[in-house]
């Protein structure tokens, strides 16, 4: 039975007005998505979204209170978690500590009755292809994180599920060693072919393998696109924030210019291309990502986008670029990333700068909403 | 091991002037000097006991290293000896039957009442062992809620009784230990990651299958540990057999218990002690390697 359900559904992976809630709390609010089959697919948001409880209901861990989930043209929204086709890293990986890894790989096709000769040869597949084929005979409790993290891998995907979840999977890994499995991971999800729906609330992780990157924000999905059509083109301040850092500046729209909208900035006339805004009254955000900005002394010819009458308020020297805070004449401070790439002087907190950027790296949003949504 | 190593220490410890080295000892003292004063001390004189013979008025013995004691102490109580092991087997099985679930709900599906029950498991403690056997006595009694119950639906006739039988000791031996089963239980219980059960559901594994494969086995230092805390008092109990039982259902608790202070022959207590000891030590050693523990803990 639970072989058939296995074996049996795929494509697919299609969740329509799925809602949880807990007493008053709408964790998943009316959430309809579609994960194409053989996609790794990242739910990123911060804790308290509703992204793991998304995943959770996927796993059949969690009742949805309203909705349907599909694999494929099976429904599988009833079914109890043993009998779905699908397989679930969990956060920390819940091993099991008194079994070997031999066993805990193989306790899934132990339960779907497959004969000791052909979960052999699978189980000696698979940690062939997490690389660990050494470890087979120790306890979980042996082995470092980076191990239990693809034990953890190889445990799920040893059953060959439809569909593999993963929640905060590298969570509780060092920076080095995240970097190392994402890699892996993306390697290994391109290897089997497996759909894999990985939720994370760090963007950089989401961003460097997902092919496409769903953004939560309570409980709905604020926008979904590329990990580069997100970080282009966000809709909306949250959007702009989570993913990166964003300059969201108040303005309103004075006019029009061809492709481009003019909008005012607190008096400085920019360009923006009309295909890069969302917004659609005058009030507006402008947004420009911290790397686009030019920064100069004051004086020095600008080009472009112009805005004048910044000041120095901070400055972090980081290597490969250098930020700076810029308070504006209006009150707000700007981030701007500078690259490390010419010999120029450093400018000195106090100094009076001029920023400029090219108008196509402007993005537009609605004006009404708050501009530090989601922001770090 | 233990002992070897910290001979080993000791020698080391003659050159060291560091107190630091002293502190594992000054720690250990006072559970040293306590077990030797009466512990240590006491069976040591229990086991020159056991071997004494009469000498002339009564209560009184001398030394004559009979340790055909041993034996003709045991031909006149096997049957209580064998009976103490039954009877606390059989409350052992029960209490464990009764508090694996409770100890499971407590630790899984209690919520905000937790504290609450676990409050409850230990309230018993609260009154004395003694009274609550005497308690227990008149619940099962003639005129108690249990017979007036049964009798009422007719699983026991009219002129069937409850106490005094073997089965009240071994209902009063299993609720006097309850809590000796339920808390390690639920320590060990609790402790289980609970994402572990939801990775084995993910894995194909049905709510039985779970239990078997990962909830159960990872469980067992709590089942030996309430197993070991309520068969080891409920083999050498006498209260409950005493208060509840009648003379076909003596333990052999009670037996010591009337060598002792009604016919007033020490060696022949001394010696049952002292095999009612070894047998639970013999069986406990025996359990301890069969489960395995030491791999689980």
């Amino acid at each position: 039975m639970a072989q058939d359900a296995s074996t049996s559904a795929r494509g697919d992976l299609i969740l329509r007005n799925l809602t949880k809630t807990f007493g008053d709390f709408v964790a998943v609010d009316d959430l309809s998505l579609t994960i194409a089959k053989g996609s790794f697919f990242a739910l990123l948001g911060p804790s308290g979204c509703g992204k793991t409880t998304t995943l959770r209901m996927i796993a059949g861990l969690e009742e949805p209170t309203s909705g349907s989930i599909h694999v494929g043209t099976t429904d599988i929204t009833d079914m109890r978690p043993y009998q779905r086709p699908v397989n679930t890293v969990f956060q920390n990986y819940a091993l099991f500590p008194h079994l070997s890894i031999y066993e805990n790989i193989a306790f899934g096709l132990r339960r779907r009755g497959i004969s000791n000769d052909l979960i052999k040869e699978q189980v000696d597949k698979v940690l062939n292809l997490v690389e660990l084929p050494q470890l087979a005979q120790r306890k979980p409790g042996q082995l470092s994180g980076g191990q239990q993290q693809r034990i953890a891998v190889a445990r799920a995907i040893v059953n060959r599920p439809a569909l593999l979840l993963l929640d905060e999977p590298l969570g509780a890994l060092d920076l080095k060693l995240r970097r190392q499995m994402q890699i892996e991971l993306k390697w290994i999800q391109t290897e089997i072919g497996i759909t894999f729906v990985h939720v994370t609330h760090d963007q950089e992780e989401a961003m460097t393998m997902a092919d496409t990157i769903a953004v939560m924000n309570n409980g709905k999905i604020e926008q979904m696109g590329s990990p580069d059509d997100l970080y282009d083109s966000p809709k909306t301040a949250f959007v702009a924030n989570f993913l990166g850092q964003s300059n969201l500046i108040p303005g309103t729209v004075s006019g029009n210019d061809g492709d481009n909208l003019i909008v005012d900035l607190h008096g400085n006339k920019i360009a923006m291309p009309k295909r890069r805004s969302s917004a659609t009254g005058a009030s507006i955000l402008a947004g420009i990502r911290p790397e686009k900005f030019r920064i100069a002394p004051e004086g020095k010819g600008a080009t472009g986008n112009v805005l004048t009458g910044g000041v120095v308020s901070d400055i972090s020297y980081i290597g490969v670029s250098t930020q700076y805070q810029v308070e504006m004449p209006w009150g707000k401070e700007l981030m701007v990333f500078e690259q490390n790439d010419d010999d120029s002087d450093f400018l000195k907190k106090g100094e009076k700068v001029v920023l400029s950027w090219e108008p196509m790296f402007t993005f537009g949003l609605d004006g009404s909403q708050d501009a530090s949504a989601g922001a770090h | 091991m233990a002992f070897l190593h910290v001979q080993k220490t000791t020698n080391r410890l003659k050159g060291l002037k560091n107190n630091r080295s002293l502190i594992p000892y000054l720690l250990l003292a006072p559970g040293l000097i306590w077990l030797s004063i009466f512990f240590i001390f006491p069976i040591l004189q229990l086991g020159a006991t056991s071997t004494k013979t009469p000498a002339g008025e009564i209560g009184f013995f001398e030394q004559t290293y009979r340790f055909q004691n041993y034996i003709d102490a045991f031909l006149a109580s096997k049957e209580q000896f064998y009976r103490s092991f039954l009877y606390a087997t059989l409350a052992t099985i029960l209490a464990l039957a009764i508090a694996y679930p409770l100890a499971y709900a407590i630790a899984f599906k209690s919520g905000r009442y937790k504290n609450i029950l676990l409050v409850m498991v230990i309230a018993p403690f609260f009154t004395s062992f003694l009274l609550r056997t005497i308690a227990w006595k008149q619940i099962l009694g003639e005129e108690g809620p249990v017979v007036s119950a049964l009798r009422a639906v007719s699983i026991i006739g009219d002129t069937t009784s409850i106490t005094a039988t073997p089965f009240a000791v071994v209902t009063g031996l299993t609720y006097n230990f309850l809590p000796f089963m339920t808390l390690p239980l639920y320590a060990s219980l609790e402790r289980i990651d609970p994402r572990t059960m939801e990775a084995a559901g993910d894995l194909y594994a049905n709510g039985l299958t779970t239990f078997r494969k990962v909830t159960l086995p990872l469980s067992m230092p709590g089942v030996v540990a309430g197993t070991l805390l309520t068969f080891i008092p409920a083999a050498g109990d006498y209260i409950n057999a005493a208060i509840l039982g009648d003379p076909k259902s003596k333990m052999l608790g009670n037996v010591i218990d009337a060598y002792y202070f009604r016919i007033v022959d020490y060696p022949t207590a001394a010696a049952l002690s002292f095999m009612l000891m070894a047998a639970i030590l013999i069986l406990v050693t025996f359990y301890i390697r069969r489960a395995g523990t030491e791999e689980l803990v």
